[in-house]
C-alpha cells in the first residue's frame, strides 16, 4: 500500500500537515519557501491525491461543535463472503464518516465491520443503526454500538521530518 | 458558536474538496456567492472557534510508509487511571478513547513502521498485564464526507 514519496513530496507534506495557509494564493505560499512554484505544488498534491496519499483537500468539521452529539462506533459481524460489497454500500451512507473491515478477535470480539455513525442525538443515531441493519439484512449475525465517554488522548497525525 | 447560512454553505461545499488552482478561495467564493476575502475571514473564524478541526490536505498515513493500528483493551475499573496514564505516556499512542463496552479502552498506535507500533503494544501488555487486541485495517471502504449542517 506504500506509495514512493520523494524528498520534495515530503517537504510539501511537512509544510501542509498543519493546514493550508488562509491567503488568496495558498499553494504559492507553500511553494515559495521550498523554492518551488505554485504549479509544482499543485501537480504534486494532485498526484498524491491520485495515489491515495492525500485523501482529499478540504475542511474537516468538528462533529460536536456542529450539533452531532451522538457519535457511535458501530460494529457488525458480517458474513465474510459479502462483507466487502456491503461495506462499500455502507461507506456511501451520508451519516457514516469512516468504514473499515478489521479482523475478528474471537471469542471476545465477533465483529469484522466498523462504521462511525454521527447523529444529533441518540434517537437519530439509533435510526441510522437501523438503516445499516436493514442494508446488511441476513448477512449480519450481530452488532453493537460503542459510544465514546471520554477522550483520554488526541494528537493529530504528525509525519516526522 | 451559532452558525449562519453562509457558514453552513461554506462547510457543506468545502467538505467535498478544495480546488487545486491559483486562486482556489476565489473559485469556492464564486460558487457560494460571496467575496474571496469574506470566505477567507469566515474560514479563519470557523477554525478559531473549532467548528472546523482542519483545513488543507488530509493525508493517509497508511500510504506514507507508516503504520496506524487500532487496538483495544478490557481495563478493570480499579486499574483504569494507572493503565490510562501508562498508555497515554507512550509517544506512539495518537488517540485514546474510553468507550462504553466490556472492551473499554480504544487507542491508535502510530509509528514509522509496524515493528515500532508492535513494540509499543508489547510494552503496554508487559506493563499492564492486559491483552492488547489488535484491529489492523484490512480494507477501507470509500466514504463520501457530506455531513449536513
Amino acid at each position: 500500500m506504500n506509495v514512493p514519496l520523494d524528498a520534495i513530496d515530503r517537504q510539501i507534506i511537512l509544510a501542509t500537515q498543519g493546514g493550508l495557509p488562509l491567503v488568496p494564493q495558498p499553494y504559492r505560499a507553500v511553494a515559495t519557501p521550498l523554492g518551488l512554484t505554485a504549479a509544482e505544488v499543485m501537480q504534486r498534491l494532485a498526484r498524491m491525491q491520485e495515489s491515495g496519499v492525500v485523501r482529499r483537500v478540504g475542511v474537516v468539521p468538528n462533529h460536536y461543535a456542529l450539533g452531532y452529539q451522538a457519535n457511535g462506533m458501530t460494529v457488525w459481524d458480517v458474513d465474510d463472503a459479502v462483507v466487502d460489497t456491503l461495506g462499500e454500500q455502507i461507506g456511501h451512507l451520508s451519516f457514516v464518516s469512516h468504514c473499515y473491515r478489521r479482523p475478528r478477535r474471537l471469542p471476545a470480539w465477533p465483529y469484522n465491520l466498523f462504521a462511525m455513525v454521527h447523529g444529533r442525538n441518540l434517537d437519530e443515531t439509533a435510526d441510522y443503526v437501523a438503516k445499516i441493519a436493514d442494508l446488511l439484512g441476513p448477512a449480519c449475525r450481530g452488532h453493537d454500538i460503542l459510544y465514546s465517554s471520554g477522550i483520554l488522548k488526541k494528537t493529530g497525525l504528525r509525519l516526522g521530518a | 458558536m451559532p452558525l449562519d447560512d453562509i457558514d453552513r454553505l461554506i462547510i457543506n461545499t468545502m467538505q467535498g474538496g478544495f480546488p487545486l488552482s491559483d486562486r482556489p478561495f476565489q473559485v469556492v467564493a464564486e460558487r457560494i456567492g460571496i467575496s474571496e476575502k469574506r470566505l477567507i475571514t469566515r474560514l479563519r473564524h470557523l477554525l478559531r472557534d473549532r467548528v472546523l478541526t482542519r483545513f488543507g490536505p488530509l493525508f493517509n498515513a497508511d500510504r506514507m510508509g507508516g503504520a496506524n493500528i487500532l487496538a483495544a483493551m478490557s481495563v478493570p475499573k480499579a486499574d483504569w487511571e494507572d493503565v490510562a496514564t501508562f498508555v497515554n505516556s507512550q509517544p506512539e499512542i495518537a488517540h485514546n478513547y474510553r468507550r462504553e463496552h466490556a472492551i473499554n479502552m480504544w487507542f491508535v498506535g502510530a509509528g514509522e513502521s509496524l515493528e515500532q507500533v508492535e513494540a509499543t503494544f508489547a510494552r503496554i501488555e508487559a506493563a499492564t498485564g492486559l491483552e492488547v487486541l489488535r484491529f489492523p485495517k484490512e480494507r477501507e471502504y470509500f466514504v463520501e464526507l457530506k455531513l449536513a449542517v
